[in-house]
């Protein structure tokens, strides 16, 4: 212990608290998971353990290692709380609890040294298995995904129950119903705590790193109301991106996963010039790129390159996460809209197209032809789009068709397709968006003399 | 875990190809790994019956107790790991493919 007044105020202890807290939560929470099999234990004597150093530490000094005191206190707390409930199961997981942790203690004192972690396998790899078995739980394909997200953001991430709530927009109440239900399941359906078996993990990781990117899109542009970016959303599925990176370096899912982290990047090195100081979307090609961050625009290029590295030593094709980064990274490595590589691009949205596909990718496939080849070409795709049901209600698609006619200086033609697109549109800068665009349509369609398509190019799903 | 699978038509998934059904595969590899725990197929809905009591009077109707267009055509105890495994196990049934399969958990009382 460090002495109690050598500058530890209670600021200054808040701090490392805070800091500890966040970075040593998931390894206990998730060690304490396996052994014990009680979610909610688990997570309130973590909580229990912080309150208690809160009030511990600024009397007694920092511990000299603050995380294996969080760890220590947490275990037993959970000791205290089987012993109460002592239930002859609770006595079985209070025991294996209580062998494992004397075990580690017993290592720990043989070594002579000040242990990391009082928990069983503190080696690295085996409390990252406890962090994936937790993940992979968490994002298991039999929970829904609302819940897989919400169970995700309360456990993973550590958001506390309030403010999974707000990401939902539901009551604090309703997530706790909800949170409860997801566990219930988890217990009463037998969802194994494990990281998956061999070949089980190819789908199960694109699980996990679906409901990452989920958070993260959340992030980026909520789908319905005003509140478009949600920037902390989007970086705690950045930070957990880096977290499943290191998780799986190891294994054959790791291109991918690094394409996922890449694709993030990119897209967040927009988010400052995405949206105006009025709220408005700002197209792709209409940003400021002196806005954008070049610091997480070279982070994202050199993690596409080891994607791409380490694809070709595992062999296989790149995933759709590396084909959307590297998309990604020709929209960000343009020095101007005009300069971008849209031939390369279309082709990438083909490759894409063939790995996972989607009439979305198709509607940006046919954009991008467009930019490369002319609005025609565009049109023709957009044609076939057409007639795909599942794309009847998707306000792109008619978005799209009235850019690509607008660029052919068909004004006329266009409105309606705007006015369809407006009426399907779901959030507000959106709906602003296509509302003027409309305006200018009305406008220079009654001046007909006017050469010049008025605005920028077409919509983009500014997503890939 | 016991885990019941439900077997299930579903009017709107791929036509049956009687060569591509591998029932016969699908209960020896259940009976090698010993989590066989009784299964078979039912007759159709038009042999159900269904049966209830109201005030004490036994009313039979027939037919099943919904109409509808997915029904149960056969069923499945095992006994396994967790849901993983029997995931695995429904997902090989030549019925996940001509129509679905329900995995639900036995609930035993205490």
């Amino acid at each position: 212990m460090t002495s109690p007044d050598a500058g530890h105020g209670a600021t200054e202890v808040g701090r490392v608290l805070a800091s500890v807290a966040s970075s040593e939560r998931l390894r206990i929470v998730s060690t304490l998971i396996r052994i014990t099999g009680d979610w909610d234990l688990s997570e309130d004597c973590f909580q229990d353990a912080v309150a208690r150093a809160l009030t511990s530490w600024p009397e007694c000094g920092l511990p000299d290692n603050p995380g294996a005191w969080l760890t220590t206190v947490s275990k037993n707390l959970v000791i205290d709380a089987l012993r109460r409930a002592s239930t002859e199961r609770n006595t079985t997981r209070r025991y294996a609890l209580e062998t494992e942790i004397d075990a580690q203690e017993r290592l720990t004192a043989a070594s002579g040294g000040e242990g990391r972690e009082m928990l069983p396998g503190t080696s690295d790899d085996a409390l990252d298995d406890d962090r994936l078995r937790l993940i992979f739980t968490c994002c298991h394909p039999a929970l829904a995904m609302d819940a897989r997200v919400a169970l995700t953001l309360r456990t993973v991430v550590g958001l506390s129950v309030r403010e999974t709530a707000h990401v939902f927009l539901v009551t604090e109440q309703t997530m706790q119903k909800r949170l409860v239900r997801t566990r219930a399941k988890i217990r009463a359906a037998g969802i194994p705590y494990r990281v998956p078996p061999a070949e089980m993990l190819p789908e199960r990781t694109s699980g996990v790193l679906a409901v990452i990117y989920l958070l993260f899109t959340e992030g980026y542009s909520s789908g319905s109301g005003a509140e478009l970016v949600r920037s902390a959303l989007a970086e705690e599925a950045i930070r957990l991106s880096r977290l499943m990176v290191t998780l799986t370096r190891h294994s054959t899912q790791l291109p991918e996963v690094l394409g996922l982290l890449a694709l993030e990047l990119f897209q967040q090195s927009r988010a400052g010039s995405r949206i105006d100081d009025d709220g408005d979307l700002v197209l792709l090609e209409d940003q400021d790129r002196r806005l954008w961050d070049g610091a997480a625009i070279s982070e994202g290029i050199a993690v596409l390159a080891s994607a791409e590295e380490e694809r070709q030593r595992l062999g296989g094709v790149p995933g759709t996460y590396q084909l959307q980064a590297q998309i990604a990274a020709q929209h960000a490595t343009a020095p101007t809209a005009a300069a971008t590589n849209f031939h390369r691009i279309a082709e990438l949205y083909a490759r894409l197209g063939r790995v996972s596909p989607s009439p979305i990718i198709d509607l940006n496939r046919a954009i991008a032809v467009a930019l490369a080849e002319g609005s025609e070409a565009g049109l023709e795709l957009l044609d076939i789009l057409d007639r795909n049901a599942h794309l009847a209600d998707y306000h792109l698609l008619p978005a799209a068709r009235a850019d690509l006619l607008r660029r052919g200086g068909r004004f006329a033609d266009a409105l309606p397709h705007y006015m369809r697109a407006l009426e399907l549109a779901p959030s507000d800068p959106e709906r602003r968006f296509l509302q003027r665009r409309i305006d200018e349509m009305r406008t220079t369609a009654q001046t007909p003399s006017s050469t010049a398509p008025p605005g920028g190019p077409p919509m983009q799903v500014d997503a890939t | 875990m016991e885990y019941l699978l439900f077997i299930v038509s579903d009017p709107a998934a791929p036509t049956y190809i009687p060569e591509e059904d591998n029932i016969e595969e699908w209960v020896a590899d259940l009976e090698s790994r010993g989590v066989a725990r009784g299964g078979n197929r039912l007759r159709p809905v038009s042999d159900a019956t269904t049966v209830t009591v109201r005030d004490g009077k036994t009313i039979v109707t027939d037919g099943p107790f919904t109409e509808t267009k997915e029904w149960i055509a056969g069923f499945d105890l095992i006994d396994v790991e967790n849901l993983d495994e029997a995931i695995e196990i429904a997902a090989k049934h030549p019925m996940a493919r001509f129509g679905r399969v329900e995995v639900r958990p036995v609930w035993p009382f205490e």
